[in-house]
């Protein structure tokens, strides 16, 4: 039999959501901004990067991997590297056709 | 015997299948990110000027809702589970608001391109060139199905809603609402990635 402690489901504090929210929404101005400015393949990249680490905010607090098993994160990893991988095959394709 | 323990394995193996089915979701968006990635890659210059049409602010705003509408669902999941029953939903009914705005601006923003005749098939369009042509195609697929998960999602949380009112989801039983979640925040994580390709490509 399981600890009860154990089975108790962790409770995320509202301010946790809060803050997350505050950089999400920082990181999207930023992302807005920096096209402003610059012109060019390294402003789609940093678009890209700031995009990926928009994402693992929203895994990570809002989807609860943070505190689920480690089974769920290690699965979604591989589902995000599948396409990834797919995608990168797929250009080498096109670059060296 | 309905131990904790058990109501704990349960809700386990629910969450899991909803995991699984979002994957199966991922996939279907990322076949057509691989879409994008080429289309983009073959035409560079034709998808920056094309990407010029499109409103940044708007683009943003709708960021900016979806990312607050993410955060007020699962903040009502953590009112659930306090037992807070009015406050989760409070915070449930203003995910519904946003998500509903959210397709106000797209509709919007999809009439503003229609009354400028620019709509796959239309013959402004076709006439403007092949990477045009396709930008636009994208743009309004991936834009489109992205709506319709955001309509499946507020159906969803409409359920939940009415469960959490009927007091069929309470602090015990618990699932089918942190599922919603789960779904709901798949929706912004699809969005957060359309947001920069197609509107910060200028």
């Amino acid at each position: 039999m399981e600890n009860p402690a154990e089975t108790e489901e962790h409770i995320i504090p509202y301010r946790t959501f809060l803050y997350v929210l505050a950089i999400l929404i920082a990181l999207t101005l930023t992302s807005a901004a920096l096209t402003q400015i610059y012109l060019g393949a390294v402003t789609v990249f940093a678009a890209l990067v700031i995009a990926a680490v928009k994402s693992t905010f929203v895994l990570r607090f809002f989807m609860h991997l943070k505190y689920e098993k480690r089974i769920f994160t290690i699965m979604v990893s591989l589902v995000v590297s599948l396409i990834c991988v797919v995608i990168f095959i797929t250009m080498l394709d096109y670059l060296y056709r | 015997m309905n131990s904790a323990a058990e109501i704990h394995a349960e809700s386990e193996t629910s969450k899991f299948g909803m995991w699984l089915f979002l994957f199966t979701e991922i996939l279907l968006f990322g076949g057509l990110f691989i879409i994008y990635s080429v289309y983009r890659f073959r035409n560079p210059e034709g998808f920056h000027l094309a990407a010029e049409e499109l409103s940044v602010f708007i683009g943003t705003l709708n960021t900016i809702i979806l990312l607050t509408s993410s955060a007020t669902i699962a903040m009502s999941i953590t009112a659930i589970k306090k037992d807070d029953k009015k406050l989760a939903l409070i915070l449930l009914g203003i995910t519904v608001f946003l998500g509903l705005v959210f397709l106000v601006n797209k509709y919007f923003e999809w009439g503003g391109h229609i009354r400028e005749h620019i709509y796959p098939g239309s013959a402004v369009l076709e006439n403007r060139g092949h990477a045009d042509v396709l930008f636009y195609g994208l743009y309004f697929i991936m834009t489109g199905l992205h709506a319709l998960h955001i309509i499946a999602g507020l159906t969803f949380i409409g359920f939940v809603t009415v469960f959490i009112v009927k007091g069929r989801i309470n602090r015990e039983s618990d699932v089918l609402h942190e599922n919603s979640g789960l779904y709901w925040h798949l929706v912004d994580l699809i969005w957060i990635f359309l947001y920069p390709l197609f509107y910060l490509i200028t």
